[in-house]
């Protein structure tokens, strides 16, 4: 076995201090290959002052995605997109944030843990979500993961029971990914105030940063999501005006918007 | 063949091993799992343990097997292929599930689980459905039982099987359409477990096959095992041997095959699953997980899941049962794969012969008896159980358009 080459800015540790630091978290989402310039829309979101960004390997058969992420990953597989292109695309980029995965297991495991966590490490990826693993069939992968330095980040539903929130919330690495409800990934009118209290349940079970997605859509929400937990992942809203047609600079330009309404809500 | 002894089983295969409880972990060898959201899994263990419960509640086995006789019209008729069996020079029994009420035998599934909701107090079934035929089951099922339902299908299917549409509508179902990826059974499906994310506490997934998360195919087999546990009872009234020297069922998802088998998997049967050649998991595809399980998939090089083609929406699916998976594994059951032109022989032939019109999935297995026999591959004088699941009426469109 060769050695892995770890590259690439830690999860955990950039985000905790960030959060200590008193500032609250901002993860945009962007999918893998959905467009020839893709990686362009990364470094836009870092310099709009995004704190984290997750890229999304797209899957035939997305059992969380709404249909804008659906529509993503089916633009990008029409493209030719592949988790080894999209791999290699991500280790000519420079950025000083921290970059997530998130993908489905069967991508996962088809290449082998350890495989699939050292490509991840070698391509300055710190960072996995495999939100159809549960905990039930996480520990090959975690072990993975850990060898690897990668932090597997398990995402928390609000229908989960107390005991198993408290393992979530225990086994998970760089933050704890909270539903805001419980939905499919995708824009909503609304975001539910259901939501802070279940940030407040998980934040109670330890000392990892808790993130808000699912359904963050406006700078307004993303505010009412920093005043709640710790951060917000941003996805659909992003990728709906991506897919039609928004620019790396108008895809910048919306991520500025909501570090400022969250900004301005954390005073 | 003689009579049925301990001897005769294959020495890897304790009967008490195969095709029984796959315990919590709900896994049959390698395959199986349950690959869900968090947000899905105590969804799925409110199944599981319902399940469990009323599986081993004689009052729920009652109330079940009540509404199988005296509603589904069960026990369902072993019926001798006459003609066919003359013209190919071997014994052919047909198990008629498509007399059964709605013309398939998802009913037997559907009963069983309608019944299961509305125990753990479920107001709506949610459901997939390819060829419709599990969409029919279960807005009948719902009607029956004061349920709603929602029937989720492909654009492509909704199409290719309008009157089934027309009849889920009839009977007081929503059917969604599913325009995303293939817009058959497999986009539909993923379609509806992703709707039940949004409806755990008040809806009840009524998955139609041997598929998703566990206990799913496990259920849907155990619902299921009333097909191969009659036709063995009927088989040993019918067959010098008692047991068929082969057990024949088309397989999709898998739910017919499974049900069936489980009746036989204890026997010296050969068992055969017959998928379609466009749509070939086992003959064809490696292991994935897919919808909510670990078992093989028709996929490309980079592991994306491929689009079935088949005749038969009910078999137009990428992946197969993960019990299925492990029987191929084990070399205790064997699946092979026919073409669609082969299909429409073998509809043909058996309504001229037999003057019985099986759909399009069904005609999966006759085809491949058709073709065993010609090719002498089923020995002259081979005793064959074909499990017929379903009826053609539902296919007059398709066969319209080939004629």
């Amino acid at each position: 076995m060769t050695t892995t080459t770890v590259t690439g800015t830690a999860v955990g540790p950039r985000l905790r201090e960030r959060r200590d630091a008193g500032r609250k978290l901002l993860v945009p989402y962007v999918t893998g290959g959905v467009s020839a310039d893709w990686t362009d829309y990364l470094r836009a979101y870092a310099d709009a002052g995004a704190d984290a960004v997750e890229i999304g390997l797209p899957f035939s058969d997305p059992m969380i995605d709404g249909p804008t992420v659906q529509e993503a990953s089916e633009r990008a597989l029409h493209r030719g997109a592949t988790v080894r292109g999209i791999l290699a695309d991500l280790r000519a980029v420079r950025v000083d944030v921290p970059l997530i995965v998130m993908t489905y297991y069967h991508l996962v495991a088809r290449e082998g843990h350890a495989e699939f966590c050292a490509a991840l490490a070698e391509a300055g990826v710190r960072g996995l979500i495999v939100p159809d693993l549960p905990l039930d069939e996480l520990a090959g992968l975690e072990q993975a993961a850990a060898v690897a330095d990668v932090d597997l980040i398990l995402v928390a539903a609000p229908s989960c029971a107390p005991s198993r929130l408290r393992e979530i919330a225990t086994r998970s690495r760089g933050f704890v990914y909270a539903m805001t409800a419980m939905v499919t990934t995708g824009e909503r009118a609304e975001l539910p105030a259901s939501a802070g209290e279940f940030a407040t349940r998980l934040r109670a079970h330890g000392d990892l940063p808790v993130v808000l997605g699912f359904g963050i859509s406006t700078p307004e929400h993303a505010a009412a999501g920093a005043r709640a937990a710790d951060g917000v992942v941003v996805g659909a809203a992003l990728m709906r005006r991506l897919l039609d047609g928004a620019t790396p600079a108008e895809a910048g330009a919306q991520v500025r918007a909501l570090r400022a309404a969250m900004d301005e809500a954390h005073g | 063949m003689g009579a049925i002894t301990a001897a005769g089983l294959p020495a890897l295969l304790p009967a008490a091993g195969l095709m029984h409880d796959p315990g919590t972990t709900g896994r049959f060898g390698d395959f199986g799992g349950r690959y869900v959201p968090e947000a899905l899994i105590p969804a799925c263990a409110e199944v599981e343990e319902a399940f469990r419960a009323a599986w081993a509640d004689a009052g729920f086995r009652r109330d079940l097997d009540r509404l199988l006789t005296v509603y589904a019209g069960r026990p369902t008729a072993l019926t001798p292929a006459w003609n066919l069996s003359a013209e190919l020079g071997i014994t052919v029994l047909l198990k008629r599930e498509d007399l059964a009420h709605t013309g398939s035998h998802k009913i037997n599934n559907v009963l069983g689980q309608a019944l299961l909701a509305r125990r753990m107090g479920r107001t709506r079934l949610l459901a997939e459905t390819g060829a419709g035929q599990h969409g029919v089951a279960t807005a009948t099922a719902a009607a029956l039982l004061g349920l709603s339902a929602t029937v989720f299908m492909g654009q492509k299917d909704m199409a290719r099987q309008a009157l089934n549409v027309h009849r889920m509508r009839l009977l007081g179902a929503e059917v969604v359409e599913v325009t995303g990826g293939s817009r058959t059974l497999k986009d539909a499906t993923s379609e509806a477990m992703r709707h039940w994310v949004t409806c755990v506490d008040e809806a009840y997934y009524c998955l139609g096959s041997v598929m998703g998360p566990h206990p799913y195919p496990w259920m849907v087999r155990e619902f299921q095992r009333v097909i191969g546990e009659e036709a063995r009872a009927q088989c040993a009234a019918e067959l010098p041997a008692a047991i068929p020297d082969y057990v024949v069922a088309c397989v999709g998802g898998g739910s017919n095959a499974a049900g069936t088998f489980a009746g036989f998997a204890g026997t010296a049967a050969k068992l055969v699953g017959v998928e379609a050649a466009g749509g070939a998991a086992i003959s064809g595809g490696k292991v994935a997980v897919m919808h909510g399980h670990r078992s093989y998939a028709i996929q490309d090089e980079h592991g994306q899941i491929l689009e079935a083609e088949s005749v038969a929406a009910g078999l137009d699916y990428p992946g197969i049962g993960p019990e299925h998976a492990h029987l191929h594994d084990l070399g205790r059951a064997r699946y092979v794969t026919v073409t669609d032109d082969e299909v429409i022989d073998a509809v043909r032939r058996l309504a001229r012969s037999e003057g019985i019109l099986p759909a399009l999935e069904s005609a999966h297995a006759i085809a491949w008896v058709l073709r065993a026999a010609r090719d002498g591959e089923l020995p002259p004088g081979a005793t064959v159980l074909v499990t017929l699941s379903g009826r053609g009426d539902k296919d007059m469109t398709t066969l319209m358009e080939i004629s």
